[in-house]
C-alpha cells in the first residue's frame, strides 16, 4: 500500500535552532532519505519551505481567491512529506518512526486513496 | 459423518449441539475467516451463513467429525459465492491471497494456525492506531461476542453510536491497512502492553463504574478475566499472568465492596469470609509465577500488592512493610502521582499517620484535582484527631466527585467528625 507521511513541527523550534543543529538535522534527513529510497520504501516526497512562504488558493463563485499563509493556523506546521510504499500500516508506522523530525513534532500517516478509474 | 439423527427429537439434540459449538467455536472460526477473507464484515456474514448451513444440514446429515473445519470451509465458500454474486469477485481476486480462495484447499485446522488466528484477532482489535473506545468496542464485539446492545448498555451509550464506532473502526482496519498479524518480536512488548491495557479497561469499566446495570458490569469483569485466561493460553508472558492475577484478586472481593444499601465498604471493614477464596488461590499462584520473571511489570506488582491484602486474614494482619516495598518497585516500573499517593497511604499504615501526611503534602501540586487525594489526607487528619483539617479535606474531596456512593461515603465521614 501507499502511504503519505506528513511531517509536522512547530516552526519556532527550527527558528530557535543553532546553525549547527539545523545542519545536523538536515544531514540526518538526507541520510534517512537515501536509506528509504534505497530500500524501495520511499517513492517520493520533499521538504517544504516555512509557512511564511505559503499561499492559499480557493475558487469561490467561479472566482479565484488568494490569501497569504497556510490554509489553517495550527500549532504545528506542515514541514515536508514522504510518499512511502509499505506492506501495511505496521510497516508504515515503523518507517514514520524513523523520520528524524518525529522527535521534534508529529508524523501523520495517511493511506493513499486510488481515484476510481 | 456420524451421529445421523432422525425425527424431531434428534433434530433438537443436534440444534442444542450446534448452539454449544457456536458458543465454543464461533470466535475461533471468525478469527480464521477474517484471515482467509481479509475483511471483518465479510467474515462475519460468512460465519452467520456457515452456522445457518449447519442448522440446515447437520440434523439430516449428522454432525461432521471436525465441526470447526467444516464451518470454516462452509463460511469461506459462502463468502466466495457472495463475492461472485456481487460481481466484485474479479476486482477482489487480486487483493485476496491466492491460496485462500483457489481450489487447493489450505489446511484450515492445523492447531497452531487456529490459535494464531485468535491472537491475530486480539492484536488487530487492540491496535493502537484505533481510538481506545474503538479498541474496547471491537474487542468486546469480535473476541467476546457481546452484542452491540450489551456493549452499548455497559458504556451507557446508544447502540447506534456504538455500532457506528465499530463500523468506523473496521473501515479504518481495511482502508489504512492495519494488518491481521501477531507483531514481530521487536514490537511485541509494546503491542502486548496495549492489549493488556484494553483488557484492564474492560475489567475496570465493570469493576469501578458506579453507574449502570450491575449484571452487565459483572459481565464485563467476567469477560475481562476470560480474555486474560485466553491471552495467557495463547501468549504465555509474565505480565499477562500478572494482569490476570490482579483481576482475579480484585474481583474476589466483589461481594464485600458495597453494603446492601449500596454504600462503599472500605477494605478495612470488608467481611473477609465472603471473599472468593477459589479465585484468590488462582490469583496467588499466578502472582508467584509472574514475580519470578526477569522483568517484573506494573500489572504484576499491582497484583502482588492485591495478594498481600488477600493473604491477610484480617485487616490488622496486613504486612504493610512488604506493601510499601512493592509500591517502591511499582513507582520504578511506572511512576505516577497516584502510585505515590498509595505508597504514602501504605507508609501511614506502617509508620503512623504523621509519616503518611508528610508524604502526601508533597503531592499537593500534582493531585490537587483528584478527590481521593483529599479523602486520603482527610482520613489521616481524622486519625490524628485534627478534625478541622479533616473537615476541610473531606469537603474538597466532595467538591471533586460526582459519583453517588463516593459522595455518600464522604458525607458520612464528615458527619462523624466533632467540629
Amino acid at each position: 500500500m501507499k502511504y503519505v507521511c506528513l511531517v509536522y513541527y512547530d516552526e519556532q523550534i527550527i527558528r530557535d535552532m543553532s546553525e549547527q543543529q539545523w545542519l545536523d538535522l538536515n544531514k540526518e534527513c538526507i541520510a534517512f532519505g537515501e536509506q528509504v529510497r534505497g530500500s524501495g520504501h520511499c517513492i517520493g516526497g520533499n521538504a517544504l519551505q516555512m509557512t511564511d512562504t505559503a499561499s492559499t488558493v480557493r475558487i469561490r463563485a467561479g472566482q479565484l481567491q488568494l490569501s497569504d499563509g497556510p490554509f489553517a493556523e495550527t500549532k504545528e506546521q506542515l514541514a515536508g512529506f514522504y510518499l512511502m510504499e509499505a506492506k501495511d500500516l505496521n510497516e508504515a508506522i515503523q518507517l514514520a518512526g524513523r523520520i528524524p523530525p518525529a522527535r521534534l513534532g508529529s508524523i501523520e500517516i495517511r493511506p493513499v486513496r486510488e481515484l476510481p478509474k | 459423518m456420524r451421529d445421523t439423527q432422525n425425527g424431531t427429537q434428534g433434530a433438537a439434540v443436534v440444534q442444542a449441539h450446534i448452539q454449544t459449538i457456536y458458543r465454543q467455536q464461533s470466535r475461533r472460526v471468525l478469527a480464521t475467516l477474517i484471515r482467509l477473507l481479509g475483511d471483518f464484515t465479510l467474515a462475519e456474514e460468512a460465519l452467520q451463513e456457515a452456522f445457518g448451513a449447519a442448522l440446515q444440514q447437520w440434523p439430516t446429515e449428522g454432525i461432521p467429525d471436525n465441526p470447526r473445519a467444516w464451518l470454516v470451509s462452509a463460511g469461506r465458500f459462502k463468502a466466495i459465492d457472495q463475492l461472485r454474486r456481487q460481481q466484485r469477485f474479479n476486482q477482489l481476486q487480486d487483493e485476496l491471497a491466492e491460496d485462500s480462495l483457489t481450489a487447493h484447499a489450505p489446511d484450515y485446522d492445523s492447531q497452531p494456525d487456529i490459535e494464531d488466528d485468535r491472537l491475530r484477532l486480539i492484536f488487530t482489535c487492540c491496535h493502537p492506531a484505533l481510538a481506545i473506545e474503538a479498541q474496547l468496542a471491537l474487542t468486546l464485539r469480535e473476541i467476546c461476542d457481546l452484542t452491540t446492545e450489551e456493549i452499548a448498555r455497559a458504556f451507557l451509550i446508544s447502540p447506534v453510536t456504538l455500532a457506528q464506532r465499530i463500523v468506523r473502526a473496521k473501515n479504518k482496519i481495511r482502508d489504512a491497512g492495519i494488518p491481521y498479524e501477531i507483531p514481530e518480536q521487536q514490537q511485541l512488548p509494546q503491542r502486548l502492553e496495549s492489549v493488556l491495557h484494553v483488557i484492564y479497561l474492560v475489567f475496570n469499566e465493570g469493576y469501578s463504574a458506579t453507574v449502570g446495570d450491575d449484571l452487565i458490569r459483572q459481565e464485563l469483569c467476567n469477560e475481562a478475566i476470560r480474555l486474560g485466561h485466553l491471552l495467557r493460553e495463547l501468549l504465555p508472558d509474565a505480565e499477562v499472568s500478572g494482569l490476570l492475577a490482579l483481576m482475579l484478586l480484585q474481583d474476589a472481593r466483589r461481594a464485600t465492596r458495597y453494603s446492601e444499601q449500596g454504600e462503599i465498604v472500605q477494605l478495612e471493614f470488608q467481611d473477609r469470609r465472603q471473599w472468593d477464596f477459589h479465585q484468590i488461590r488462582q490469583g496467588l499462584v499466578l502472582v508467584q509465577e509472574a514475580m519470578t520473571s526477569k522483568e517484573i511489570g506494573s500489572f504484576t506488582l499491582q497484583a502482588a500488592i492485591a495478594a498481600q491484602h488477600a493473604m491477610a486474614r484480617q485487616f490488622a494482619d496486613t504486612d504493610w512493610k512488604r506493601i510499601v516495598q512493592l509500591y517502591e518497585l511499582l513507582l520504578q516500573a511506572s511512576p505516577s502521582p497516584v502510585v505515590e499517593l498509595n505508597r504514602a497511604a501504605a507508609i501511614a499504615m506502617r509508620d503512623g499517620p504523621q509519616a503518611g501526611l508528610k508524604q502526601m503534602q508533597g503531592l499537593q501540586d500534582k493531585l490537587a484535582g483528584y478527590h481521593l487525594y483529599h479523602a486520603a489526607m482527610a482520613d489521616l487528619y481524622r486519625r490524628l484527631n485534627c478534625h478541622e483539617q479533616a473537615r476541610i479535606c473531606y469537603q474538597q474531596a466532595l467538591a471533586l466527585t460526582k459519583q453517588g456512593p463516593e459522595q455518600r461515603f464522604l458525607h458520612k465521614r464528615l458527619s462523624e467528625l466533632n467540629v
